[in-house]
């Protein structure tokens, strides 16, 4: 089985027009790869760049150079240069991410927004919505709140909202970042648990986590970010 | 994904005189594709829409169509039977201002109905079924489809609008501002509708707009346009976290936050 | 002959008649088809039947019988007006029995004697654009003509079930010619529709007001729109005529006193006349004849 992930040389920088077109490098140098079933977790000082890499990893930030390559449906797909519309079909089936906020729809039920992935693949609704009621159970989210829109829920809530969402599908490559910050220690354990489930499944996973309790509990290896720090891939 | 594209848009500028209304523009759409155009007023993101959409004839270029039978047709070269015969089935144009998109004094039921019977529908319960089904769908009561437009809030005309061009199943859809001028609550709903719909019926749209919200939400890839040319395009939510070009930039800095 | 009708005969110039007379053949080469002409001022005002008025002065001749008939009656102002102008400027022949003659000229009805093999039927038309009122832009109407986008006429139709029921649509009732054309009849009843249909006779339509010149040639299809689940239908009456006794003829309102008396005589005079002149009596007649 190939690797699912490996990045290779990845460089990344910001140029902020609106400031006299200052050129902020944020990372350089960025090679690892993650196996099946491995978890990584990327470590280092904030501000050092990791949220930038695992939205690179998203195709959310673009990539200056280097390559992003993703067993995508059997066939190798470099996430840096790939069309718009290939990236989306990643995310599809391949790529799954679970952000630090929910993105709120207007409109939309709880339920059937961590239903909505396993729909967009082709699983008929009903079924959908059964499995996304299993996750949510899972993660105590009360039951009368399942039918709202997440817009009105606590920070909690809403996070757990997300990793359900992010965890109903059976993608290859699962992104995380932050997925326990605003989650007391019985919901914690509950994403520890589910995360080990992926694991088993053979999920490649990276993530961010700054709870230590929960970071020790889920990685295998931590990727020390400030290694890629562009000052040092200069000297 | 080995799907081959709806339009093909190869080099297409238009020029009003001396002065450029757009220029040099190539892209191609995917079914399914919602493309956002951006730009601010006067960036030459209508005149592409109209070249796009055969209202008008660009000066250059070409825009090719794949028609049902598989072929790809040149938009320009096509007679004008056949073009607007592709315009009121497989296309749909989603005005701005709903009464240019509308018949005003005739009921919303006729208003639906109206591209059925153009494509030969003669069957008036089924059109009218047809028809209340697709109010249900814009969530227009049912009650409504005897009234007629003018009787309506700007929020039911647009979706009003919306229904009566998606009624044929068209593959690709054209709209220009579909939310401006509604209120912001009318607006979000508006949204959710459109963004539903083409998801279910698995519409390409383009989609003009100011509004980076709205390209946020309906989109899945848009171009930025200035002065007549696209500076930068991309994955929507890569051209709006991660911006490059400085008129992106300064357009997504602008955004108030809530 | 008098002098006005040997100045120039049939009161318009040579040359006229001959622009007219192209729009004719043209309207006749491509049935239902409105043909713009240049229509001249005539001695009455518009919507009196100056488009009608200028088909016939160009198809008259000296030997032709003339007959007039305004909502199907030969003695109403219009139709007296309209026959005595033709006498004085064209000397022609008039007449009131519509198997004598050999062009009649109408406004809203078509006789109900079956026209035969060279007769001409011309209509006056008020507005010749069936799509007017759904769409006021007349280079788009034309346009739809040209594409036969006639998907709008229907929208007419769906609005009239919609509102009444059934297609409430009476009189003006759109039909297509020939397959390809579709064409406003003129505010005759749809009840003649039918008549139009394979008629013997030529039909020609003349609009002075609008400029538009439009034919039904003989033995040409004509169909009145409709929907499958709403078929075209003519209008029925109750009774038959109250003089003649005649049934499935149009049959006109008379009101004969305030106090609600009404009686439904044919709308067609002359037919009226020579069912009655054949001894067929309708139940006012044998009450009059009772009375005696």
């Amino acid at each position: 089985m190939a690797t699912p992930l490996v990045v290779s040389e990845v460089a990344k920088s910001f140029t902020m027009h609106l400031r006299d077109g200052v050129r902020r490098p944020v990372v350089a140098n960025v090679s690892f790869s993650v196996k099946a079933g491995e978890c990584v977790v990327l470590g280092g000082p904030s501000g050092v760049g990791k949220s930038s890499i695992l939205k690179m990893l998203y195709g959310n930030y673009g990539v200056d150079e280097g390559q992003i390559l993703m067993d995508h449906d059997g066939k190798l797909v470099n996430l840096a240069t790939a069309e718009p519309r290939t990236v989306l079909e990643v995310r599809r089936t391949t790529l799954g991410y679970v952000s630090q906020f929910l993105r709120v729809v207007p409109r939309v039920s709880a339920l059937d927004i961590v239903a909505e992935p396993l729909q967009a693949r082709g699983t008929p609704l009903e079924e959908a919505r059964a499995h996304a009621a299993e996750l949510l159970s899972k993660l105590n989210l009360p039951r009368e709140l399942w039918s709202l829109p997440p817009a009105t829920f606590s920070g909690g809530e809403q996070q757990r909202v997300n990793i359900a969402r992010g965890f109903i599908t059976d993608h290859k490559i699962l992104l995380l970042d932050e997925p326990t910050a605003s989650l007391d220690a019985k919901n914690r354990a509950v994403v520890v648990e589910m995360i080990a489930e992926k694991k088993a499944k053979g999920t490649a996973l990276i993530g961010i986590f700054h709870d230590e309790e929960v970071r020790d509990a889920v990685a295998d290896r931590i990727l020390d970010v400030s290694l890629f720090s562009p000052r040092k891939a200069a000297a | 994904m080995s799907t081959l594209p709806l339009l093909k848009v190869n080099d297409v500028s238009k020029f009003y005189g001396s002065r450029i209304g757009c220029r040099n523009v190539s892209f191609e759409l995917y079914p399914g594709e919602v493309l956002a155009i951006v730009g601010e007023s006067g960036s030459g993101k209508t005149t592409l829409l109209s070249c796009l959409s055969t209202r008008l004839m660009p000066t250059s270029g070409i825009v090719e169509y794949h028609m049902r039978d598989g072929q790809y047709r040149d938009l320009a070269r096509m007679g004008e039977a056949e073009r607007r015969f592709l315009m009121r089935t497989d296309w749909g144009f989603v005005h701005q201002n709903p009464a240019e998109g509308l018949r005003m004094t005739v009921s919303a039921g006729a208003n639906v109905g109206e591209r059925l019977m153009a494509v030969g529908d003669r069957h008036y319960g089924n059109i009218r079924a047809t028809a209340s089904d697709w109010l249900e769908r814009v969530e227009i009561g049912v009650d409504r489809i005897d009234d007629q437009p003018r009787a309506f809030s700007g929020g039911m005309r647009q979706r009003l609008q919306i229904a009566r061009n998606l009624v044929t199943s068209p593959r690709l859809v054209f709209m220009d501002e579909p939310t401006g001028g509604l209120d912001v609550s009318v607006q979000a709903r508006l949204l959710d509708l459109v963004r539903g719909l083409v998801h279910d019926l698995g519409l390409a749209a383009i989609i003009v707009t100011h509004d980076l919200a709205v390209a946020r939400l309906l989109s899945h890839r848009m171009m930025v346009m200035k002065d007549g040319a696209v500076i930068e395009q991309g994955l929507t939510d890569r051209v709006l976290d991660d911006p490059r070009e400085p008129y992106t930039q300064l357009l997504v800095s602008s955004i108030l936050q809530v | 002959m008098n002098d006005l009708a040997t100045y120039n005969f049939a009161y318009l110039d040579e040359q006229t008649k001959r622009m007219i007379r192209r729009a004719i053949l043209k309207a006749i080469a491509i049935p239902g088809y409105q043909v713009p002409f240049a229509s001249r001022e005539m001695p009455m005002p518009y919507g009196w039947g100056t488009g009608g008025v200028q088909v016939t002065a160009s198809i008259l001749g000296p030997k032709d019988v003339l007959k007039v008939i305004d909502q199907g009656a030969d003695d109403t102002t219009n139709a007296v007006s309209i026959r005595a102008f033709f006498q004085k400027v064209a000397n022609v022949a008039v007449t009131t029995r519509t198997k004598e003659a050999t062009i009649i000229q109408t406004r809203h009805r078509i006789p109900e004697e079956k026209l035969t093999e060279g007769q001409i039927l011309v209509y006056q038309v008020p507005i010749p654009e069936p799509l007017r009122f759904l769409e006021p832009r007349e280079t788009e109407t034309r346009k739809m003509h040209a594409l036969e986008e006639y998907g709008l006429m229907h929208v007419k139709l769906y609005e009239d079930i919609a509102r009444n029921g059934h297609i409430a649509t009476t009189y003006a009732y759109p039909v297509k010619v020939e397959g390809r054309y579709v064409m406003d009849p003129s505010p005759t009843p749809k009840f003649d529709n039918p008549k139009m249909h394979m008629s013997e006779a030529l039909q020609l339509f003349g609009a002075g007001r609008e400029k538009r010149i439009y034919a039904v040639p003989p033995y040409t299809d004509v169909v009145s729109l409709d929907f499958d689940d709403h078929p075209f239908e003519i209008q029925s009456f109750d009774k038959p005529c109250a003089l003649c006794g005649a049934e499935d003829v149009y049959l006109d309102e008379v009101i004969l006193d305030d106090k609600g008396g009404r009686m439904f005589v044919c709308s067609d005079t002359d037919h009226c006349e020579d069912r009655r002149a054949c001894g067929h009596a309708g139940h006012m007649l044998a009450h009059q004849e009772a009375a005696e």
